[in-house]
């Protein structure tokens, strides 16, 4: 283990600003050969700031870089790549109209000695290396046509078959069914075998736990703990990331969790039989006011779609939904707004604009309520500083651009858009994907408390712990078909992965 | 108090140390337009005692209003990040249409029908409107990118054109497009009134109305823009129109300032629209600029073109040098993105 032996990454009070915010102060960190090294931090802490300094994708930032006991400064991801390093971001960052095997190669396909690419050798060793994930998949086919959660393996595996010394993943576990999982952790463990420095970036502290050898935690931009796995726990963990014992609020949902009795409030949306090409069968629910019905499933279950089904940005090819007694007809996101549907998708990015001040960004869904053909600068303000406060979003300063904030703040924001005048329904996609304990907290209260208002809500997530946290009612999804229902009923974590 | 809200929040509480850098940053795609234009013009002032005269700021004005006016509709295109490639040939044809349905002189050898100015008027308008609303269609209902929609459209103007007139040149257009077009009122010539009100009305229409916030929305994120429930393709399809009509009234106040309307006449007019909007700093990538940057990109133009004529070079090597000052700006354009785009990460 570590002890001993030199880094062959070490750095040392790394300071790094955006815009006059600055996100890392005086960071120290050091990362072995052989090592499996976890992060931990609630959103904005830092954590994914060092990492992209390692990989060279913010090349400004002050404080010694040392690779291999020389000092060394990286202009671009280009030149981290060289010395390397190697990075799986948080969001996904393929090609989606090139084959899964250029992606696999992208930057280096094989060539022969004309510098032309040897297409059938590319092939061959993309399925093969893919294969040894565990992964089964044409390497000709393309990979925009894949299930995200493949997509997501398909990248991490590109990663880690790189041939990268120094490994980084920034939440590469967010979109993975468990079996996923198992086999990204017993890689993750062969390459440490074989010598490879590994950054594990998760909001799972089991996950950190279970695989890593050391585990550093951030909040406010400052390392505040460092210690070897054997030696914490979780809750110390916990208490280091916060700042005091607040380890009651992750609930492990292990135990089970009463699901009310039926409500016969009215029904505000009315799905029966929605069918879509390869992504959805015959799926039939409801949801009523004042009820959260969860969709819980695998990644590629067919939930994005139905979610986009239901805010009109895909048609079903059969199927219908009757929403407070009307039936939509698919036509537009426009129509379905109009219809008293609200959408939070699972990416922020698809939803804000970050170039954007905050109250644009949460005036956009209502312009055509609170102004008509002139805007109301004034009045989209004072709106979105109500929300500022209501959901207490940090900083709370309206006309800050929308990408000063943290991803716990934006994602309140993407809620906030649709609160001023609460819709019929809300669909959210994973909620609280990616938030730190914290703001997770923040939005099931939210959520909750819109429930209280008589909203309908359906909430759609791969992750237990988000329905279960919600739902009144639970439907599972499994490869676009309903398999289960759990409603009034005592419901747990593992009843509800057996059932997926 | 949350954690996750409390942890962000200090951080960004604190002071910024460098406020003033950070925002000529994020201003930088307006400041470095502006600058051009204020060297450019120095330079031309001190290189020629001819250009900084009363006389030759109004030949700039007058000689940039029919792009102006055209570039008023094509900011509208391009904040969206769309392109307009058949603005000249739709302001081509328009000008055509309008004198087509004007009675001409005996001597002059097409086929038109004359009609009353103002059914002219109407009926070249409703021609560009006509021609926007395909293209349009084409962008939102059928999916073609704007680029080759409007490079098909540029050349169905242009075939509509010369089946106009087949290779003759008309002369007379409407009275009132004459008088708009060639004259003047109290010394200042009606078609720089006419771009200044057009270009008015374009930056009311984006600053203050909902339609205009849209517009940014769009071009700043467009999957967002959906997702927040915007109908994205009647904001698209609205754009492209808008470009045309005021392409149009562009081709026929042009058709009287030239005093002829014939086949390719405003050719030069699409690189000079699409180089005044991105150089004065509107982004090609949608959602920065406006028709304030527009109107510095008119003038750097404006300034370029004629200053080159007051000093004594090579009119061949002028071609060049006007190439190269206009890539010098699409440098500082890119460059001013990503400076802001760093400001904001």
């Amino acid at each position: 283990m570590p002890q001993g032996r030199s880094p062959i990454l070490e750095l040392d009070q790394i300071t790094k600003a955006f815009g006059g915010v600055e996100a890392l102060r005086g960071v120290d960190f050091a990362l072995y050969a052989g090592e499996i090294h976890g992060l931990v931090g609630e959103n904005g802490a830092g954590k994914s700031t060092l990492m992209k300094i390692i990989a060279g994708v913010h090349p400004e930032f002050s404080g010694r870089f040392v690779l291999d006991g020389r000092e060394t400064r990286f202009r671009s991801v280009r030149d981290a790549r060289a010395a390397g390093i190697a990075m799986v971001h948080q969001e996904l960052s393929v090609a989606p109209d090139l084959s899964v095997a250029e992606n696999v190669f992208l930057g280096a396909q094989p060539t022969n000695r004309f510098g032309l690419v040897q297409w059938r050798r590319m092939a061959r060793e993309a399925g093969e290396q893919l294969a040894r994930f565990g992964i089964d998949v044409d390497p000709f086919s393309r990979l925009g046509d894949l299930p995200i959660g493949l997509q997501q393996l398909i990248e991490i595996a590109r990663v880690l078959f790189s041939g990268a010394r120094i490994i980084i993943l920034d939440e590469p576990t967010s979109a993975l069914s468990p079996p996923e999982v198992e086999r990204l952790f017993a890689t993750l463990r062969r390459l440490r075998e074989e010598g490879t420095g590994i950054v594990f970036i998760s909001h799972f502290i089991e996950d950190i736990l279970r695989v890593s050898d050391t585990v550093t935690v951030f909040r406010n931009g400052r390392k505040v703990a460092d210690a070897q796995v054997a030696d914490t726990s979780k809750a110390a963990l916990i208490e280091a990331m916060i700042g005091k014992g607040r380890e009651a609020l992750e609930e492990t949902y292990t135990d089970d969790i009463p699901l009310p009795p039926p409500s016969d409030r009215p029904v505000v949306l009315k799905a029966s039989q929605l069918s879509l090409a390869r992504s959805l069968r015959d799926v039939s629910f409801e949801v009523r006011s004042g009820e959260v019905l969860g969709i819980y499933g695998f990644m590629g279950c067919g939930q994005l779609e139905l979610a986009r089904i239901l805010f009109g940005k895909l048609r079903p090819d059969t199927g219908a939904l009757v929403v407070a007694g009307d039936e939509m007809a698919f036509r537009s996101t426009a129509g379905a707004r109009r219809a008293g549907i609200a959408f939070v998708p699972e990416s922020r990015r698809a939803m804000l604009f970050h170039q954007e001040p905050v109250y644009k960004n949460i005036s956009i869904s209502i312009l055509d309520r609170i102004s008509s053909l002139f805007l109301k600068p004034s009045r989209e303000r004072s709106i979105a500083g109500r929300q500022v406060e209501q959901l207490q979003i940090r900083p709370a300063a309206v006309e800050l651009d929308l990408g000063m904030l943290s991803g716990g703040n934006q994602q309140k924001v993407a809620l906030a858009k649709w609160l001023s005048y609460p819709p019929r329904l809300l669909v959210l996609c994973e909620p609280t994907r990616g938030m730190d304990v914290g703001a997770k907290n923040d939005v099931i209260h939210i959520i909750r408390d819109l429930r209280a208002r008589g909203l309908a809500i359906i909430v759609l997530s791969t992750e237990p712990e988000t329905v279960l946290s919600l739902a009144d009612r639970i439907v599972v999804l499994k490869r676009g078909a309903v398999v289960r229902e759990f409603a009034d009923e005592a419901i747990s974590k593992d009843r509800l992965l057996e059932a997926a | 108090m949350v954690a996750g809200g409390s942890v962000t929040g200090s951080a960004a509480d604190r002071k910024p140390p460098h406020k003033i850098a950070t925002m000529l940053r994020s201003q930088m795609r307006n400041i470095a337009p502006f600058l051009t234009l204020i060297c450019l013009s120095g330079f031309f002032a001190a290189a020629s005692p001819s250009f900084a005269t009363l006389d030759n700021v109004g030949n700039i004005l007058t000689q940039v209003s029919v792009t102006g006016i055209i570039a008023v509709g094509l900011t509208f295109v391009i904040l969206c990040a769309e392109i307009d490639l058949s603005i000249a040939s739709i302001a081509n044809v328009t000008g055509i249409a309008v004198a087509y349905f004007t009675l001409q002189e005996s001597y002059v050898n097409i086929a038109n029908v004359p009609l009353p100015g103002w059914a002219a008027i109407l009926l070249a308008l409703a021609l560009c409107a006509l021609l926007g609303l395909v293209n349009a269609l084409g962008l939102t209902v059928i999916g073609i990118p704007s680029f080759i929609m409007t490079l098909a459209m540029m050349q169905i103007a242009a075939g509509i054109s010369a089946l106009l007139v087949r290779g003759q040149i008309a002369y007379k257009v409407p009275d009132l497009i004459v008088t708009l077009g060639s004259s003047s009122i109290g010394g200042i010539p009606w078609i720089v009134i006419v771009a200044a009100l057009m270009l008015l009305g374009g930056h009311l229409v984006l600053t203050y109305t909902r339609f205009g916030r849209y517009v940014y929305m769009v071009g700043g994120n467009r999957e967002a823009a959906e997702f927040s429930g915007l109908n994205v393709k009647l904001i698209l399809g609205s754009v492209m129109v808008i470009s045309a009509v005021c392409s149009g009234v562009g081709g026929m106040l042009g058709v009287a300032h030239f005093g002829s309307a014939q086949q390719n006449e405003f050719d030069t007019y699409l690189l000079d629209s699409i180089a005044a909007v991105v150089v004065g700093g509107t982004s090609l990538f949608g959602g920065r600029g406006g028709i304030g940057n527009t109107i510095v990109g008119l003038f750097v133009l404006g300034v370029l073109n004629n200053g080159l004529d007051h000093v004594n070079i090579d009119s061949f090597l002028k071609i060049l040098i006007r190439g190269l000052i206009l890539l010098a700006a699409l440098v500082i354009n890119v460059y001013a993105q990503r400076l802001r785009a760093r400001a904001v990460e």
